[in-house]
This record gives structure tokens, C-alpha cells and sequence, in this order.
């Protein structure tokens, strides 16, 4: 099914969407990936404060290329989810809900997926080009010293993504594979 | 002897890299845009249609096709009647790398030490294959490879008793492991034989062969035929996300090796197979 939905997202939302939906997002995400996942988790293991809110957002698994003049941003399409399994399942039990990315999920984050009702997309890996068209912003707010690895805050229009795991724990990539 | 300056190396390459991450080469452009009509899935040919526009819009309004815009991975092959002058061979490759990735408006994605890693910030330095043949021209062979697939990649030490079958069975289990994580359709580099690192480095040169090229060698060429289709028979098709397009490609170079060893190298690439060549 295709939907339309809004990011930050509420437990409604996540409770319509199915593995398998072709879903399209418009509001606010952030992007974080292996570096700043390292730096977020280094950071609650020393009771220090994120730089970001968890709470109800999306996270894309993005390290886009320079944006050129005139542009919001370079190419910037997903990364493989699987390097940042190990931090996942803490930042989803303090209230992340969506994650953006492509690829396999290790169990432990598939339990940490139902057990706060989140929701897992794939954005299509390698369309970098075509995704950087549904982000209309792009601002670092945090790790700047990171480089392509900062935290951004994305304003998206209708960015397309497929569930692979939602809140039931069904997975995409396990059904095809039946 | 045949003089070429260093820097016409460092001119070569940084347009080499810009031109390998705006705009793929004409036979993967066109075996993505077949597999549109072969795909037999809904979703497959979905994800293969965006993947077509996304290289569109990539020439058109000129942003990478993808964001991972690589290590910069360099074969030289260089005539050894050729005198390099006007300085460092080495540093004008990464030089050109450098310029590249900057002027280009590239991923910088390498860090200077593996454990470290601290982001150099130029995407330096490549990593450079140097071979020297005979003549007086030089072959730069310019292939940034993007880690997603790169990651999927192995190499297995099979005992030569494992014969043909263990070289299909560890081709065919590295692709299903990859699964999504690599980005399918993939192409599936392959070396066969020599050592550890030879049968390494022949696979990363297969995957710089046009996609709709075969190994000359019969029974080679039944191989990648055979082993394409039993790939392609899996079901994970583009994306992952269902279909009969999971690979496009499967290429196997081979080379002598040691009566105790069958080496064998898979590495996997992505449907955004970069690699210009030019000749001097």
C-alpha cells in the first residue's frame, strides 16, 4: 500500500504502517551514522545530554556528499543499517521510533523494534541522486567536526521509503525470502 | 623512452574520479536499463526504474549518483619505457584524487588510520595497483568502490579437493549473505587461484570488465553464466525488496596457484559500478 505520512511520527501512524508499504514522509528527520552513533552512545554512558530529542523522531542512516551552490544538499541516499545495530536497541528504548537505511537488522534491534512499537524503512540504496530531490533542508546541528558523519536536521517532501520492519515484527526481507 | 610529466597523472585522475561518481559507464547504464523489461516482480521493476531516473537526474543536474563516492581505487598499468618526470608518481595520483573529490563535490570517506579514524578530509589516499608491462603507454584504470558492497566482500582458502563446486558454493553463499546490505543487482567480482592477495586483487579488476563481457576461458564462461542465473534464481532481486534481478554481472578472472591451494576471492559491488579508463 502506499502511504503519506508526517515525521516526527506518533504511535498511530506507526501502528497503520505494514512491512512491505511504500511509504512517503514529509516533516522533519535527522541523520546520524557509525561516528555520531559512537559519540550519542559514548555520551549516555556518561549521563551527558544527546544533541538531539529521540522522542517520536526518524533518524536516516545518511552521510550525504557536499552540497553544491544553490543546493540543499549532495547525494543522499542510505547507508547499510546493520553498523549501527549495536547502538540501536538503547536509543529506540529512549524513544526513537523511525530509521531510515538499508539492509539487515540484528535481532536484538528487531525486539528493541517491537517492544517500543517503532518502525523500521529502506530507502532505495544507491538512488542517491533521486532521494537528494524529497530534501528541501539541510542544517548541522551537532558534530560538525565529523564531516560528512554530522548530525543534520532534514526537512523532507514526500520522501519514499518501504517499511521492512514494523512494529509487529514483520520483516520485508525475511517474507521474500520464504 | 617516453616521457610523461606527473602532472598530466594528477590532471587524469581527478577528472577521472569526477566523471566515474556523475556518470556510469555506457554498459552498466544499459544492463540496469534492460533488467527494467526482465524483471519480473512489481517492486523490482519499480526500484529499477528509480534507479534508471536516478542516474538521469545524476548526469543532468550533476549530484553524485551515490553519496558513498568511494575509496579511490587506481590500477596503473605502466610500459616500462616510460619515464615519469616532474616528481612523485605516487603523490600526483593522490593529488589528483585530491583535487578530484574537492572540485568534484565528493564524499570525503576515508580515515587515516582504520582504528583511529580520524577523517583525512581529501578522501586521500587511494589505494593504488601498479603493475609494469611492456611498451610506452600507461592504462589508468580509475574505480572508486563504495564500502555497502565492499563490506560483503571475502576471500575463502579452499583445499583444491573442493574443486568447481566449492568455488560456485562460496560465490553463491557471499552473494546470499550480502543480500540487501550490498545494494543489489550487484556485480560479482571473482578471482580464482594465485595466493591470498592475488586472487583479491583479480577480483576487483573483474569488476572493471564491461557487464556484458565473459572470460574468454570456455569453461570460465560457463561458470559466470551458470552461477548469474543461480543468483538470479535466489529471489532477493533489486533492492532486496523481492525479484529476479539480484545480480548483473558475474565476472571471474583466474590464475595459476600452488598445488596446495584453490584461493578465491569474492567482491561484490553495487549496482553503481564506477570505473573510467583512459590510455596515455
Amino acid at each position: 500500500m502506499e502511504k503519506y505520512i508526517h515525521a516526527p511520527l506518533d504511535a498511530e501512524t506507526i501502528s497503520g504502517l505494514r512491512a512491505g508499504d511504500f511509504v512517503y514522509i514529509t516533516g522533519t528527520i535527522y541523520t546520524a551514522r557509525d561516528a555520531a552513533h559512537k559519540r550519542m552512545s559514548e555520551a549516555l554512558a556518561k549521563n551527558e545530554m544527546l544533541p538531539i530529542t529521540l522522542e517520536n523522531n526518524i533518524i536516516y542512516y545518511l552521510g550525504p556528499s557536499p552540497a553544491s551552490e544553490g543546493r540543499p544538499i549532495g547525494s543522499a541516499g542510505p547507508t547499510t543499517s546493520g553498523r549501527m545495530d549495536k547502538y540501536t536497541p538503547e536509543l529506540l528504548d529512549l524513544g526513537l521510533k523511525g530509521m531510515i537505511g538499508k539492509g539487515k537488522r540484528s535481532a536484538a534491534v528487531k525486539e528493541a523494534i517491537i517492544r517500543n512499537g517503532c518502525v523500521y524503512f529502506a530507502a532505495i540504496g544507491g538512488a542517491g541522486a533521486l532521494l537528494s530531490k524529497a530534501i528541501t533542508e539541510s542544517e548541522i546541528i551537532a558534530f560538525e567536526d565529523l564531516g560528512t558523519e554530522a548530525i543534520r536536521k532534514l526537512e523532507v517532501v514526500d520522501f519514499p521509503v518501504i517499511v521492512v520492519m514494523d512494529a509487529n515484527g514483520n520483516d520485508l526481507y525475511e517474507q521474500i525470502l520464504k | 623512452m617516453r616521457i610523461i610529466q606527473v602532472a598530466e597523472i594528477t590532471e587524469q585522475v581527478k577528472e577521472m574520479c569526477i566523471e566515474a561518481n556523475y556518470f556510469l559507464s555506457p554498459d552498466m547504464r544499459q544492463s540496469i536499463a534492460d533488467a527494467v523489461n526482465t524483471e519480473e516482480t512489481e517492486t523490482g521493476k519499480y526500484i529499477l526504474g528509480k534507479l534508471c531516473e536516478n542516474m538521469r537526474i545524476a548526469g543532468e543536474d550533476m549530484i553524485p549518483v551515490c553519496q558513498d563516492t568511494g575509496m579511490a581505487v587506481i590500477f596503473i598499468e605502466a610500459g616500462q619505457d616510460v619515464y615519469f618526470a616532474g616528481g612523485s608518481l605516487e603523490e600526483a595520483i593522490n593529488e589528483g584524487v585530491r583535487r578530484g573529490y574537492k572540485e568534484g563535490y565528493l564524499r570525503k570517506s576515508v580515515v587515516g588510520d582504520p582504528l583511529l579514524r580520524e577523517n583525512t578530509k581529501d578522501n586521500t589516499p587511494a589505494v593504488i595497483h601498479y603493475q609494469i608491462v611492456s611498451g610506452d603507454s600507461v592504462k589508468i584504470t580509475v574505480a572508486p568502490k563504495g564500502f555497502g558492497s565492499e563490506n560483503m566482500s571475502r576471500v575463502i582458502m579452499l583445499k583444491p579437493a573442493d574443486g568447481i563446486e566449492g568455488v560456485k558454493q562460496a560465490v553463491l553463499a557471499a552473494v546470499k549473505d550480502a543480500g540487501p546490505n550490498a545494494c543489489p543487482p550487484m556485480v560479482v567480482g571473482v578471482g580464482i587461484g594465485g595466493t591470498f592477495e592475488k586472487c583479491a586483487i583479480l577480483a576487483k579488476m573483474a569488476l572493471t570488465r564491461p557487464v556484458q563481457e565473459f572470460s574468454e576461458i570456455p569453461y570460465v564462461k560457463e561458470m559466470e553464466k551458470e552461477l548469474l542465473e543461480k543468483i538470479n534464481q535466489t529471489g532477493m532481486g533489486p533492492g532486496g525488496l523481492g525479484g529476479r534481478t539480484t545480480a548483473l554481472a558475474v565476472h571471474i578472472e583466474t590464475y595459476p596457484t600452488h598445488i596446495a591451494g584453490l584461493p578465491v576471492a569474492v567482491n561484490i559491488c553495487c549496482h553503481v559500478n564506477r570505473h573510467v579508463m583512459r590510455i596515455l
